[in-house]
Formats: structure tokens, sequence, C-alpha cells
């Protein structure tokens, strides 16, 4: 059982909102990690050295939670690498062809009030859910 | 002239990177069994992600109004924002996918990036898969997008 209400998630968030509203101040975008990410592998965006230095600053933070609060870094008990792969497909095409992720989308795009970032992220989540229902169903929770 | 231009801006880029790691790991957001849980509606639910997502709009949402007030932001000549643009099939198509995959995995990338360096080989196979699979999409967009890029700026990417 988990805890309705969940202080650290709330302050957490905050933190990401934080990060989100400093981006938008000093280098004028969106934080949407999977569109600044196309962008290294899209030459055509341009931007490649804040792109970088964005994408040095997640791996920076990562080795600070590992330092510091190392259970924050962890991987599913109940998912193979088969499956992991898959959903990193799935993951990396999908945030493309719908034009953004959960922090795109989710964070930025539904602050906005964007139609299209509230549908998107209704769409994602509903799938999410029905993807770890039929997991549920179909494979007993594991995949 | 140009150069400390650009590097303010990048090193501004680099402290909204760590500052956004730090959140999604300090709200559990970068453990993939999190996601699951809240994904799990019929199981014991968690609702940690949606606390998450609370807490940065209430931040965001009334940051972005008073951002989106200024002329110019701080490092940029103009805020680049999506143009306005109707809901298309693409969109839904490409989130459901999306979707899929995070059901599946647990991750979503910027969780995945921010783990990477924990050194699990499932982040590592997460963050290569995603990789190619945006590599395909931009192999297909621009096999069989040629016409569709002379629709010309409305084509801006939401994020």
């Amino acid at each position: 059982m988990y805890d309705l209400f969940s202080a650290t998630a709330l302050l957490g968030g905050a933190l990401i909102g934080l990060a989100v509203v400093l981006f938008a101040l000093l280098n004028g975008r969106l934080l949407g990690v999977s569109g600044i990410v196309y962008g290294l592998i899209d030459r055509d965006t341009g931007g490649m050295g804040w792109r970088l230095a964005f994408l040095g600053g997640l791996l920076a933070g990562g080795l600070i939670l590992l330092l510091v609060h190392p259970i924050a870094l962890g991987v599913s008990a109940n998912r193979s690498l088969m499956a992991t792969g898959a959903a990193g497909l799935l993951v990396g095409f999908g945030s493309r062809l719908g034009n953004g992720c959960t922090s795109g989308h989710g964070v930025c795009g539904v602050s906005r009030l964007s139609p299209r970032s509230i549908a998107a992220t209704l769409t994602f989540i509903a799938t999410g859910i029905l993807t770890v229902l039929a997991i549920d169903i179909g494979f007993g929770g594991s995949l | 002239m140009n150069a400390p231009f650009r590097m303010n801006g990048q090193l501004t880029a680099f402290l909204c990177g760590v500052l956004f790691s730090l959140g999604l790991g300090i709200s559990g957001m970068t453990q993939p069994d999190k996601i699951i849980g809240f994904l799990d509606v019929t199981g014991p639910w968690d609702p940690a992600l949606l606390w998450v997502m609370l807490g940065a709009i209430a931040v965001t949402a009334p940051g972005y109004r008073c951002v989106f007030r200024r002329v110019r932001p701080v490092f940029e000549p103009i805020f680049h924002l999506p143009g306005p643009k109707g809901l298309d099939g693409q969109l839904f198509a490409g989130s459901a996918l999306f979707g899929v995959g995070w059901g599946l995995g647990g991750f979503c990338p910027g969780p995945a990036l921010t783990a990477l360096v924990s050194g699990y080989p499932a982040v590592a196979v997460f963050v290569i898969a995603m990789l190619l699979g945006m590599r395909l999409f931009q192999w297909l967009d621009t096999r069989g997008g040629q016409t569709k890029r002379e629709t010309g700026p409305a084509a801006v990417a939401d994020a």
C-alpha cells in the first residue's frame, strides 16, 4: 500500500517546475527532454551547444543522486531487458511522432493549457494504464 | 562578442538540466516501479506521479505566465514556442505509442537519461533503443515527409 499523499513527490515536482520556468526565462524554450535530445539527432534543428549542456546537466544531476540519494536510481524488478529495449524504441519513436513526452507535453504544454498537449498527456496516460493492465492480466505483472 | 553570450546560455541549460534531474530523483520518478505503480490502477495504486505533476504544474503555470510576459528571454533574442496547431492523427498515434512504451518499461526520456549514470544495463538498453526509435522516426520523416516539410514553419515541434 502506498501513502495517498507524498510530500517528496510534490517537492520534487516543484523543483521540476522551477527548472522548466528558469529554462523559459533564461533560454527561451520549453523544457521537453525528447525534443532537446532529438535536436542532437536531427542536426537541422541546430543548438548543439545548449542541447549537449542540458544533457550534461541531467547526467551531472544523476551523478549527484548516485552519491547522496542512490535509492532514487533503479530499474524495474518486473521487466526484462527485452521488454525494456522494446519500450525504449516505442518511447523514442512515439515521442517524436507525437511531438513531445512527459516533460514537454505533460508539464510544459499542460501548464500553457495547450489543447495538443492536454490531448497527448491524456492519451499516453491512457495507453500506459492499458499496457500495465495487459501485462497484469496476460503475464501476471512481469514481462 | 558572441562567445560569452553562448557560454551563458549553455551554462544555464546545464544548470536547468541539473535541477530537472534532481527534481525527478527526489520525487521518485527515476524509479520505473514508481511509474508502473502509478499506471497500475487495478493494483496497489501509487499516486506519487500525480503529486509530481501537480507540483510541477503549480510552479510552471504561474511561472510561465510571468516569463512569457517579457519581451525576450535573458540569453536568447526571442522565445522559441510552438505555434498554434490543431489536434491530428500523428499527435494521438505518437502519444499512444509513447504511452505503451512508458507502461512497458517504466521509463520516459528524462528519467532514463538521469539514471544512466547508475550503470544498470537496463537503463543503457532503454536509452540506446530510445535513440534508435528517434533515428527511425527521422528516417521515415525525411523519406516520406518531403512534401510535408514544404508546409513550412507550422511543423514546429511542440517540445
